[in-house]
Parts: structure tokens; C-alpha cells; sequence
């Protein structure tokens, strides 16, 4: 069986930057992904990315892919694509498909990128042709350039639906409507302001009650809510043929479960993530996590993550001192922190801090330090 | 410079209608089909590279597969492999997953009923 040191799942920007870090150190690193392309949702994002000028404000989203697979391309980083990992095993087992049937690799150590996975919402209809989540559209209209629908309804007024609506825009759809089920958007104000300008009505208090149609979907029926329960007498209908849903999204831990990893629950941070420490360790000392299966955030914060995960890495196979470990790690945690911070991150530094202090509590002087 | 939501869609999406976009503020390399599969026997526009689903929904297809016990009609959905909604008959072998799956010339893609039937490929 082959072996590498360090196996990341995942080529996504937690993954990738996990894999430069560790490969600047001198670690031999495999990443492996099951889609076709690197740089998992990072060459959808063509709007510009926010906060200060280390984390890429003002760039788009697909240039800072670029950079990342021109960094892991002059380091050597090994990036094996179209290969699902199936299953980890005691001792680093790896075992994943390929066109040549199932395979397997040893990794010393593992990196867990894995992502989320979006959520959908049940109503009458919402298995109808036409009805699909935000990121189906995003990908269609911005990887592959085609338009999925003309009419648009977005459910949803978080950061993703805001930024997918006006890419809609972009490509050339119509936004029927964006509709929360909230009484107040839940996104930064300067996306929903772009919308507004361009006409796009809000619908706050609502959600989409039905979507009719014989085969696809042709209108939808939005109902008003009071304290999120529907109001009888507020339906009203809207003439769509899409409707995109951007209500969250889960952490993936299938693979952190089976490595043995104990998972807990954050309502901040999409549900159930797997315990880990300031080093994105979990609880199997040889498994760490970066990115969005450690708690849904942004690219920027699962790029960070990545470079803490492939630090630790690096350090825990011997190729970084603990004290020049502990400077990176230092430098990196405070470009979390600035990211993690205002009206939507300061939950979410919360959360993280929660997590980190659980774990230091319960594993104190125990195998994982 | 922002975009305007000014012109009303006139119509709903339907099949035959090229749904690629032409314009676009941003996007570059917006690219022209350059090859061909086919759609329930009938050729339809594709480029190379794209999945079956781009070209489908380039088309104006967006029913892929009907359900196995009802008979309900399925799209796609994630549209990232996740799913299985957009799963058709393709070159003979059913559960092909149409958003991951890139086009080559000549393919040919079928509406899945249920399962499918595998085309004998002996």
C-alpha cells in the first residue's frame, strides 16, 4: 500500500492552503477531492471578498483560487481529483474509488476539508423540476455559464442569497423575489442594498408555502409569518420557474465519524462539528480539520484554518519547531480573530472558543494534548 | 455600475430555448458550442468539457428522470454530484449522474424512468 505523511480530503481553500502550509515545511502531501476541479466553491465566488487587505478584500473569489492551485503547483503538492474517499480505517487507512475500481493509501496524519453540504427546505412541490439549491444555480450560471432558470425566487436573505440573486442578475435572470422568514435580512447590507437598487422585492416575514406546476415549476405560493408560523389569508402567488433555496448549510463529519472523531453540536456553526482544539486537532490525534466540517464560516476563515491545520501538521510530524509553531500558530489565530469579528462573526468566535474550551476541559492531561 | 432588473422576462423556460449566457459584467471566456450530444435521439448543442446538465439546461431540458414508484419528474438540484436528482440513461448505462458527468461527442443521453433499463451492450 502506498504511503504518504499527510492526506488531505478536500481541495477546496481550507484544504489547499492546509497543503501549502504543511508542503512549505517540507511535508510530502497528498490532497485528494471527488470532483473534477480544485478549489471546491471558490471559483463560483466572482463577487469581491470583504475585510482587510491579508485576507483579499477586493478580490474576486476565482483569482484567489488561481493563486492557490499556482502555490500548490510550484510546491509540488500532490492534488489527485475525481476520487471519492469512501472510508478511513485504523491506522490511517484511506480507501477511495477510482475509474479503476476501489483503492487505498496510508497516511501518517490526516487533514479533514471535507465542507457542508447545503440545506433544503419540504414544502408541497419542492421536488418539482425548477426548484433547486442557491449553489446548484451559482454553479450553473458562473462555472458553466448557463442560466438554470428566468424567473427566479430566492428563499433565503442570508450572505449566500443575496450574493447568488445578484449574480442572477449578472447573468441575466430575473429575481421575482427574495423571500426570509425572518423579519430582517440576514446578510451584510450592502449586498441586499445592490438588490434593492436593482429593483429586487424583499419579502420579510414570508416563505414559500407551495410550488405548482404540472411538470416544472410555474408559480409559487408565499405565505406571511408571525413569529414563523403562517398566517391564514396572506397567500399570495408569483409567476417563477426557479426556486433557489440558500437556508444554510450542514458541516460533512461523515468521515470525521469514522475516524473515531467525537462530534459536537453548534447552533452558530451548522449543527453537529467535530471537537477540536486551538489546532484544528479533533479527538483522534492523528486527524485534524479545516474549513467549513469544523463550523460553516467563509472561504477567508477556512483558509486560515487550513494554514493552522497544516502548521500543526507539519509540527506534529517533526518538521517545525514547537516554538516556531507557536509563532505561526500565533499570527494565524489573530487573523481569525479580526475575521471573526462584527455584527456575524462575534457568534461565531463565540462558538469557536466554546468548542475549544470544551475539548481543552475534557481531554486536560489525556492522550490528545 | 450595478446591474438593473429592468426588462421582465416575457416568457417561462421551455425546451428549444439557448439559455447560455452571452453577456455577462464579469465572467470572461464565455465560450460557443463546439460539439453535439443527443437528447432522446434528437442532437442538441454542447461544449466541450461542460457536464450533460450545462447543455441540457443550455436547451431548455430540465426534466432528467422520472421516479421509480410515482413516476414524479426529477432535476437538478445540488448540482455538485450530491444529490442523484439529475441521474439519466447515458451511452446505455442508467444512474449516470448528469451534473458531474462531462460531455463527449456524440453522446447519447436518455430520460431515466425508475432504474432504467442497461441497453444490451454485448
Amino acid at each position: 500500500m502506498r504511503k504518504v505523511q499527510l492526506m488531505i480530503v478536500g481541495a477546496g481553500p481550507a484544504g489547499l492552503s492546509a497543503g501549502i502550509e504543511a508542503a512549505r515545511a517540507g511535508v510530502q502531501v497528498t490532497i485528494i477531492d471527488e470532483n473534477l476541479r480544485p478549489g471546491g466553491q471558490l471559483f463560483k465566488q466572482i463577487h469581491k471578498f470583504f475585510g482587510s487587505r491579508v485576507h483579499n478584500a477586493g478580490v474576486r473569489g476565482y483569482r484567489i483560487g488561481e493563486k492557490l492551485l499556482q502555490d500548490t503547483k510550484d510546491l509540488g503538492v500532490e492534488v489527485l481529483l475525481g476520487y471519492p474517499v469512501y472510508g478511513i480505517f485504523p491506522g490511517g487507512e484511506v480507501v477511495y474509488g477510482s475509474a479503476d475500481g476501489v483503492r487505498q493509501m496510508k497516511a501518517e496524519k490526516i487533514i479533514l476539508a471535507t465542507g457542508a453540504n447545503e440545506n433544503n427546505l419540504y414544502f408541497e412541490g419542492s421536488t418539482l423540476p425548477g426548484v433547486m439549491t442557491a449553489g446548484a444555480a451559482q454553479t450553473m450560471i458562473n462555472l458553466h455559464h448557463v442560466l438554470p432558470g428566468t424567473r427566479v425566487i430566492m428563499v433565503g436573505s442570508g450572505n449566500v442569497g443575496l450574493i447568488v440573486s445578484y449574480q442572477l442578475l449578472q447573468a441575466g435572470a430575473m429575481v421575482e423575489a427574495v423571500v426570509e422568514a425572518a423579519p430582517s435580512i440576514g446578510g451584510y447590507g450592502v449586498h441586499a442594498g445592490k438588490l434593492k437598487r436593482a429593483g429586487v422585492p424583499f419579502y420579510l416575514s414570508h416563505t414559500v408555502r407551495r410550488a405548482f406546476g404540472s411538470t416544472e415549476v410555474e408559480a409559487v405560493e408565499l405565505v406571511e409569518l408571525d413569529q414563523f408560523k403562517p398566517v391564514h389569508g396572506t397567500e399570495k402567488m408569483i409567476e417563477a420557474d426557479t426556486v433557489c433555496m440558500a437556508v444554510g448549510l450542514t458541516p460533512m463529519t461523515e468521515l470525521a465519524s469514522l475516524c473515531g472523531c467525537e462530534l459536537v453540536e453548534s447552533r452558530w456553526l451548522g449543527g453537529l462539528v467535530p471537537a477540536h482544539d486551538h489546532n484544528m486537532r479533533t479527538t483522534n490525534p492523528d486527524v485534524y480539520i479545516a474549513g467549513d466540517i469544523s463550523g460553516v464560516e467563509e472561504a477567508s476563515t477556512a483558509m486560515e484554518e487550513g494554514r493552522l491545520a497544516g502548521t500543526a501538521a507539519a509540527e506534529s510530524l517533526g518538521y517545525i519547531t514547537e516554538t516556531e509553531a507557536a509563532t505561526r500558530k500565533e499570527e494565524i489565530h489573530r487573523r481569525l480573530a479580526l475575521l471573526r469579528s462584527g455584527q456575524f462573526g462575534a457568534k461565531r468566535a463565540e462558538a469557536k472558543a466554546e468548542i475549544e474550551k470544551d475539548f481543552a476541559m475534557r481531554h486536560r492531561g489525556g492522550a490528545v494534548s | 455600475m450595478g446591474v438593473v432588473q429592468s426588462k421582465r422576462a416575457e416568457r417561462m423556460f421551455y425546451m428549444g430555448e439557448d439559455r447560455r449566457i452571452t453577456e455577462h459584467p464579469i465572467l470572461e471566456d464565455l465560450r460557443e458550442p463546439d460539439t453535439y450530444i443527443l437528447y432522446n435521439g434528437k442532437s442538441i448543442p454542447a461544449i466541450t468539457g461542460e457536464p450533460i446538465a450545462a447543455a441540457l439546461l443550455a436547451a431548455g431540458v430540465r426534466i432528467m428522470r422520472h421516479t421509480a414508484k410515482s413516476g414524479q419528474p426529477r432535476g437538478i438540484f445540488c448540482g455538485i454530484g450530491r444529490c442523484n436528482d439529475c441521474k439519466m440513461i447515458v451511452d446505455g448505462v442508467p444512474g449516470v449522474r448528469t451534473c458531474v458527468t462531462l460531455v463527449r461527442e456524440g453522446m447519447e443521453v436518455e430520460t431515466q424512468e425508475g432504474l432504467g433499463e442497461w441497453r444490451d451492450l454485448a
